[in-house]
């Protein structure tokens, strides 16, 4: 508001806006208030559901016209054309059905695919007749919330109806009941030169993935091999010359090829001379010489048996299809990829003169995200390719038949080409195995079932980015944090273990493009005087001030103003004349324009600066806050734009608005959005050692809590929830754009920093029995059991039965819940072996011999047996059809936990705890108020941790507390620790936080004052909650574990036992073991495990020199006058023996013990 | 009020100190510190400072921190009480689970005397001495009245009963408790929800504190211009400040209240001035009833359990020195 009574005209006879020249520059307030606009717009998966959209949209529009004509081979008059394609709305498949629309909640209880029907729109000719027509082909999975969902566009109350969580981010698939994530997956960026040096083999390599929208994928590589560069690819047997490779390409006179690679520096002149001479050697001085050396290495793969042509033919098509094949090459003008073939090659000089000049491709602006939409793209094409092969064929088969009655229609072939496209993309989608032979992509594991532990669990899923980078190799690059990464990806939400650094997460404010048309682009930048790259030659090109314009990796032109072109470009994508993602950068390394519109690059708004001043007012602000404006109008405007890593980095980007100086471009938005939605969760994260934030990123996903407002309509495999979650006292920005204080996991339990009992060292927590008899730390576990009632091919069926009766006429016990129709009654207790679906099954289900009737076949019971050692109550039971009609039973069993001895809990800064001792609450300490703790927390938890963070959200939940307010604990600012004392001396605590407690056993003051207040805990009860599955498992794994040895083989070398279960080997008494017996005195058991029952070995020492003899001989003294004989350990003698061999003589001094 | 320096804790700035009584025999030389009942109900005093419906603040001085930590502890865990035990559920519609519906109903303190009752044994069959039953029947429905119009109408508007409240477990008199007991009830209307019917059975839940009488000694004279930064460093109305004659004091009475937050250590001028500690023997003892009893009837009761577990330990001892006489080594058998 400050700006709007500042901006007023009518004191305009001061100065502008009536500030002086000397005042101090207002800050823009609340700027961050941009932030919820940010995620109003795009929420907070808008890289799936935009990458979808746009897939849906458009990408499939591009797939179809690309392979948009099916002939016949046996009428040539007969054509089939699509003219367009679109997705319709999912709806049920089920032909009797009369409401068609489907809920994704529906499709997740009945085990169906929320999907909607491709429809394509086709001409073709049916007699002499074109008919167009419209064709359902097949049907799409569809992502939630995208523009095909049901679910976009719906209030809260609406999404109630549907059983759907408003706070759900969506995003994913539902295939066949399951929730499926497509994670983002990490490349390296395509059409870019990436120059790496290898300095133990000295190899300096310029390599180049070419990827057109075909979907052909090479590589080209410029590489030195003996100071020579040379072309390699992999459609040529050998590799290329440069010179040859350059000459085939249309540039045949030496001068030229010089000037184009090395141009007027003589250090590269000197290094180029030798390749040059190369090619001389070879004989090859014209094109038709360099295409002819080439032609006989190419390697032909033609299925299609043809004319042999001539080998420079075969050059010339290699050349202009596969090598570079991103580079247009119309008619046969190579000229612009001969220019990016010397590009490549005077990179290469550059990095053999200049070891700096090399790329680094973990560079976070060398990277391209790629997305479900992407994936989908490359899936439908093989599918869509595929359906038109077999629609080919099919139709061939018909026009085949000599006769026909009426005349042939297509319309009725596509209605019978099967569920081809469906079930490829099920099927892939549920496996998540990409195999496309038809583009050599070979990919498992590109879906995974979206976790709903928690709802964080569930959101931290839809940021994740995995990488290509093979997990097992230990290198570090590609896994260290990257400085590019700032503000894109988070630097603290990282797995540990051996995917550590290689799975990633965005960060809260980024978003990942999508692609852009370049055609415009290419035609703005020759308009905005760019000079075409064709007409220019080697001398121009690498001229002093010139700077070549690549868009998208591809080169297009010069130009001698780089500034002045950069400045205009931007100034028209502010004024949105091209899209806001394109962006534009100058390499000064390079004398490089770089122009990108390709999608998967990651990018974030920011405020623009213009002279010293953010271009955002706190009038926008205030406009925003009253909902006049939103996100788009702010890019509207052109005072926030996009940056992508490489934009990024040619810009100079303040981080708060005293930091703007006059170079300034650009103003952060809200320092905190550089790390994720979980990092996000942690309050103070600045105060915390950093692999404290990285483990409670781990962490924060386990904890049990809410997962959706539609917990309770869910039928999950399995539920943890927590009966009492409450949001956190001391809260984050972040939390509050998240939604994770509406849907929290944890409690706010009040916590002494004290040691108490011993029960709590080894960051063991102490319980209060009271509170957990409130509520604190409950959880229950819900877990679904299905059954099909199936029908079998001889016409047999599965049946649901009542209970059956006992002699004396009554139920078996473990039946007692079953009611009349077969199942338990919902709320009924199942103690362990009670059945709760009693299915019978026919004996004669597989007899396909079998024709009698159905209903008089003999049954066998097939029930459904409670299995865990806990009861459990009966939360519901659902009857319901799949896809393919088959009766399903699904049965959700709920179990109610409270916290017991060894139950993990855990703060929100990566310190977790196991339960060691539940106290009653009287002998529990108390403090003036008479406040118990909920829990003990021992203070050794802190000093090597160094989670500062914990300590100040403890002040400030007190502080919170005490004044009836929730304070905030966000990145880089949150509640002041100063303000927070000051709270608790008003309020008569001391302003350290640390209280006087009385002892509750002894009644008598504690001589120490303890820090005391609320931390919010999450409880992650999983060491009991998976008790029955544990006990299970433990079946299993104690058969493979079990060993145990008497005696058995010994190593050779030492002479000592084996290692290792599958050697037979025995166990192992460590050093610590032996510390123990030492300590405890015990030697002749000591003797006895090192000694006598591994080693012993009886060796001759001689007493006169000390050394080791042999058969009462010793070999130096040449005598056996003063031989004694001793046990050693085997180990012992091999180390003197080795010992000796290093000429150091050891001597067994003997004496009488 | 001066108060002998053995009697005080003493709160430093970064510890506690003196936490112990000493005046047992023969920690100071040539003083008789047995126990005496004279000398004991000679310091002995219990004064109620404060009473209301459910709590009530008293002082318990001259006794030693064990018994009065006996006494807390008995409040808190010994002094019996009602709650529903058994709850059975015949309809259940509402989100709330059966099992954390009935933990919730468990959790209700009841306005029932404990002494009218028996304790009911394991197996024993439910009387009407040792069991209550009460009664929840509620159903929510869209309210009648409730016309389309305000924008955003509370959900008191929009439905009948969508609360299950404490007060709606209804007392269901069986046998003669009818004429024995009035006013059967939860003691407090609260929030729950559905369609119940429940037991008896005694558990525990009350809320009972002390601490220590806060002592402020003044040893040196503060600075009257500073004399506000001093009384901020307390509770309000522990420091008296006397304009005119430039005097700067503790309020004797006022003292009681300070918390004792150790501020005015922090500040390196008054820090030499003042000496914090507490009363080692004075108990200021705050106690929460939301149970049958009445706030002032729980000490009372917490003697009477203290006599019999005394009384119990007496027989034990008894029966110890017997067996001894008899020379006997059997263990001793507790009744």
């Amino acid at each position: 508001m400050d700006g709007l009574t500042e901006s007023g005209w009518d004191n305009a006879g001061s100065n502008w806006r009536g500030l002086g020249l000397t005042d101090p520059i207002k800050s823009v307030e609340d700027k961050w208030l941009l932030l919820p606009a940010f995620l109003k717009v795009k929420g907070l998966v808008k890289q799936h559901i935009d990458s979808f959209n746009y897939f849906v949209d458009v990408d499939i529009k591009n797939v179809v016209k690309a392979n948009n004509k099916v002939t016949s081979d046996v009428d040539p008059r007969f054509w089939l054309k699509y003219t367009d394609i679109n997705i319709g709305f999912p709806d049920r498949f089920e032909v009797e059905a009369i409401e068609k629309r489907v809920t994704p909640h529906e499709c997740r209880l009945r085990d169906i695919t929320y999907a909607a029907p491709i429809i394509v729109t086709v001409q073709y000719t049916r007699g002499k007749k074109i008919v167009q027509r419209n064709v359902n082909i097949g049907r799409l999975p569809i992502m939630l919330r995208s523009n095909k969902c049901v679910l976009t566009g719906k209030d809260e109350a609406e999404l109630a109806r549907m059983s759907e969580c408003p706070l759900d981010p969506g995003g994913y698939f539902v295939v066949k009941g399951t929730e499926k994530v497509i994670l983002v997956q990490e490349q390296l960026s395509k059409n870019r030169i990436i120059v790496e040096t290898d300095s133990v083999k000295g190899i300096v390599q310029a390599s180049c993935t070419s990827s057109t929208h075909g979907g052909l994928k090479s590589k080209t590589y410029v590489v030195t091999k003996k100071a020579k560069i040379y072309l390699r690819h992999n459609c040529v047997h050998e590799d290329v010359p440069i010179v040859i490779a350059l000459k085939a390409l249309g540039i045949q006179s030496d001068k030229e090829i010089l000037l184009l690679t090395a141009g007027s520096t003589e250090a590269y002149r000197v290094a180029f001379s030798s390749s040059l001479e190369d090619a001389a050697k070879l004989g090859v001085f014209t094109r038709h010489q360099a295409l002819e050396w080439i032609g006989s290495r190419v390697k032909v793969n033609r299925r299609v048996m043809g004319p042999r042509r001539p080998a420079w033919e075969e050059a010339l098509e290699a050349l202009a299809t596969i090598v570079l094949a991103h580079v247009p090459v119309t008619g046969l003008d190579f000229r612009s990829k001969a220019i990016f073939v010397a590009t490549m090659t005077r990179r290469v000089l550059m990095a053999m003169d200049d070891e700096k000049m090399v790329d680094d491709r973990d560079y976070v602006g060398n990277k391209r995200l790629e997305l479900a939409g992407q994936l989908l793209a490359l899936l439908f094409e093989d599918l869509f390719k595929t359906y038109n092969s077999n629609l080919k064929t099919a139709i061939d088969k018909t026009l085949k038949k000599p006769s026909r009655v009426n005349e042939y229609d297509a319309w009725h072939t596509m209605q019978f080409q099967g569920d081809h496209i469906t079930s490829g993309f099920v099927r892939a989608i549920s496996t998540g195995n990409w195999s496309l032979k038809r583009f050599k992509m070979e990919r498992a594991g590109v879906t995974h079932v979206l976790s709903r532990l928690s709802f964080i669990s569930a959101l931290g899923m839809m940021t994740r980015i995995s990488s290509q980078f093979e997990k097992t190799r230990k290198v570090s690059g590609p896994r260290a944090l990257q400085p590019s990464q700032w503000g894109m990806l988070c630097p603290s939400d990282t797995p540990e273990g051996e995917a550590c650094g290689l799975v990633k997460n965005l960060a809260l404010m980024t978003h990942i493009t999508t692609d852009v048309e370049e055609e415009p682009i290419i035609r703005l930048a020759y308009m905005l005087g760019v000079e075409d790259i064709s007409l220019a030659t080697g001398t121009e090109i690498y001229g002093p001030h010139t700077f070549v314009v690549n868009v998208n990796g591809t080169i297009i032109g010069l130009t001698r103003y780089p500034a002045r072109f950069v400045l205009q470009f931007r100034k028209l994508r502010r004024a949105r004349r091209i899209s806001e993602f394109v962006s534009v950068y100058i390499n000064h390394h390079h004398k490089a324009v770089h122009i990108a519109s390709d999608g998967g690059r990651i990018c974030r708004p920011m405020i623009i600066v213009e002279n010293g001043r953010p271009r955002v007012t706190s009038n926008d602000i205030s406009e925003l806050k009253c909902g006049k404006l939103t996100f788009d109008d702010f890019l509207r405007k052109g005072i926030v734009e996009y940056l992508d890593v490489n934009e990024e980095n040619d810009s100079y980007i303040a981080l708060y608005e005293s930091d703007i100086v006059a170079t300034t471009t650009h103003l952060e938005i809200e320092p905190f959005t550089l790390l994720g939605a979980v990092a996000g969760l942690i309050p103070y994260p600045h105060h915390n050692q950093s692999p404290r934030n990285t483990y409670q990123c781990a962490m924060g996903k386990q904890a049990i809590g809410a997962i959706g407002y539609n917990q309770l309509n869910r039928i999950d495999t399995l539920l943890y929830l927590s009966v009492y979650p409450q949001q956190p006292m001391v809260k984050t920005k972040t939390i509050e754009l998240v939604g994770y204080d509406r849907l929290p996991a944890g409690q706010n339990a009040t916590v002494a920093v004290m040691s108490y009992s011993g029960y709590d060292i080894e960051d063991a927590l102490i319980l209060n029995k009271a509170s957990l008899d409130r509520g604190y730390g409950r959880c229950q576990v819900l877990r679904k059991n299905a059954t099909l009632i199936r029908k079998y091919p001889n016409g047999t069926y599965d049946r649901l039965a009542d209970a059956p009766l006992e002699e004396n006429g009554r139920k078996a016990k473990k039946y007692d819940i079953i009611q009349e129709d077969g199942l338990a009654g919902v709320g009924e207790r199942v103690d362990p072996g009670d059945v709760y679906v009693n299915k019978q099954t026919p004996t004669n289900a597989n007899d396909n011999t079998f024709s009698g009737q159905a209903a008089s076949v003999p049954y066998k019971n097939a029930p459904m047996t409670y299995k865990s050692p806990v009861a459990g109550n009966i939360d519901k039971v659902m009857i319901s059809d799949t896809d393919n009609d088959q009766t399903i039973i699904k049965v959700l069993i709920r179990q109610t936990r409270r916290p017991e001895l060894g139950d993990k809990f855990s703060s929100r800064h990566g310190q977790k705890g196991v339960c060691g001792l539940i106290v009653n609450q009287e002998d529990m300490p108390f403090n003036d108020q008479g406040i118990n703790p909920d829990t003990i927390m021992n203070p050794h938890g802190f000093p090597s941790r160094m989670t500062v963070g914990k300590m100040i959200e403890l002040l400030a939940g007190k502080a919170g507390v005490l004044n009836g307010k929730l304070q905030y604990g966000t990145a880089f600012g949150g509640s002041k620790v100063e303000d927070m004392s000051r709270i608790l001396i008003e309020n008569g605590f001391s302003y350290s936080g640390k209280d006087m407690l009385t002892s509750g056993i002894t009644g008598e003051p504690l001589e120490a004052y303890v820090y005391f207040g609320p931390i919010y805990y999450q409880c992650a009860c999983f060491l009991n909650c998976g008790l029955g599955l544990l006990t299970r498992l433990l079946e299993h794994m104690v058969m493979d574990k079990m060993h145990a040895r008497a005696r058995g083989p010994r190593a050779t070398l030492t002479r000592q036992p084996t290692e290792g279960r599958s050697r037979e080997g025995g166990l192992r008494l460590g050093e610590m073991e032996r510390d123990c017996l030492i300590g405890y005195g015990a030697t002749q058991l000591l003797l006895e495990r090192l000694m006598i029952s591994s080693d012993k070995f009886e060796v001759n020492a001689c007493q006169e020199c000390g050394l080791m003899g042999y058969n009462g001989w010793c070999t130096y003294c040449k005598s056996s006058k003063k031989m004694a004989q001793l046990t050693i350990p085997y180990a012992a003698k091999l180390l003197f023996q080795e010992l000796m061999a290093m000429n150091v003589v050891p001597r067994l001094m003997l004496d009488d013990a | 009020m001066d108060v002998d320096s053995r009697r005080l804790v003493q709160i430093g700035a970064e510890r506690v100190s003196h936490i112990g009584d000493t005046e047992f025999p023969g920690h100071y030389p040539n003083e008789d510190h047995s126990w005496n009942l004279d000398k004991f109900r000679e310091k002995l005093t219990v004064q109620i400072q404060r009473l209301s419906q459910r709590s009530i603040e008293f002082d318990l001085v001259g006794v030693d921190a064990s018994i009065a930590n006996a006494f807390r502890r008995i409040m808190i865990a010994e002094v019996p009480t009602m709650a529903i035990e058994q709850v059975y559920i015949f309809n259940n519609t509402t989100v709330i689970h059966d099992e954390i519906l009935a933990h919730r109903i468990g959790l209700i303190p009841l306005n029932v005397d404990p002494t009218q009752m028996d304790m009911k044994e394991d197996g024993a069959p439910p009387t009407d001495r040792n069991t209550i039953e009460f009664q929840i029947n509620i159903q929510c429905t869209h309210n009648p009245d409730y016309k389309k119009g305000s924008s955003s109408p509370t959900d008191d508007e929009l439905y009948v009963n969508h609360q299950l409240l404490s007060s709606h477990v209804e007392w269901k008199p069986v046998g003669e408790q009818s004429t024995r007991m009035t006013d059967v009830a939860p003691t407090n209307p609260n929030i729950v929800l559905a369609k119940l019917r429940p037991g008896q059975g005694v558990e525990m839940s009350l809320l009972a504190t002390y601490r220590l009488h806060p002592n402020i000694i003044i040893k040196s004279p503060i600075p009257i211009e500073r004399a506000d930064e001093f009384s901020k460093c307390f509770s309000p109305g522990v420091v008296k400040i006397n304009k005119k004659k430039g005097t700067v004091e503790i309020d004797q009475k006022g003292m009681r209240n300070d918390t004792v937050s150790r501020e005015v250590l922090r500040d390196p001028e008054f820090k030499d001035m003042v000496e914090l500690g507490r009363i080692r023997d004075w108990f200021i003892f705050q106690v929460e009833s939301e149970s049958a009893y009445k706030p002032e009837q729980l000490l009372p009761e917490a003697i009477n359990v203290m006599r019999e577990k005394i009384s119990t330990m007496r027989e034990a001892a008894t029966a110890l020195l017997k067996a001894h006489g008899e020379g006997g080594d059997d263990d001793v058998v507790m009744e």
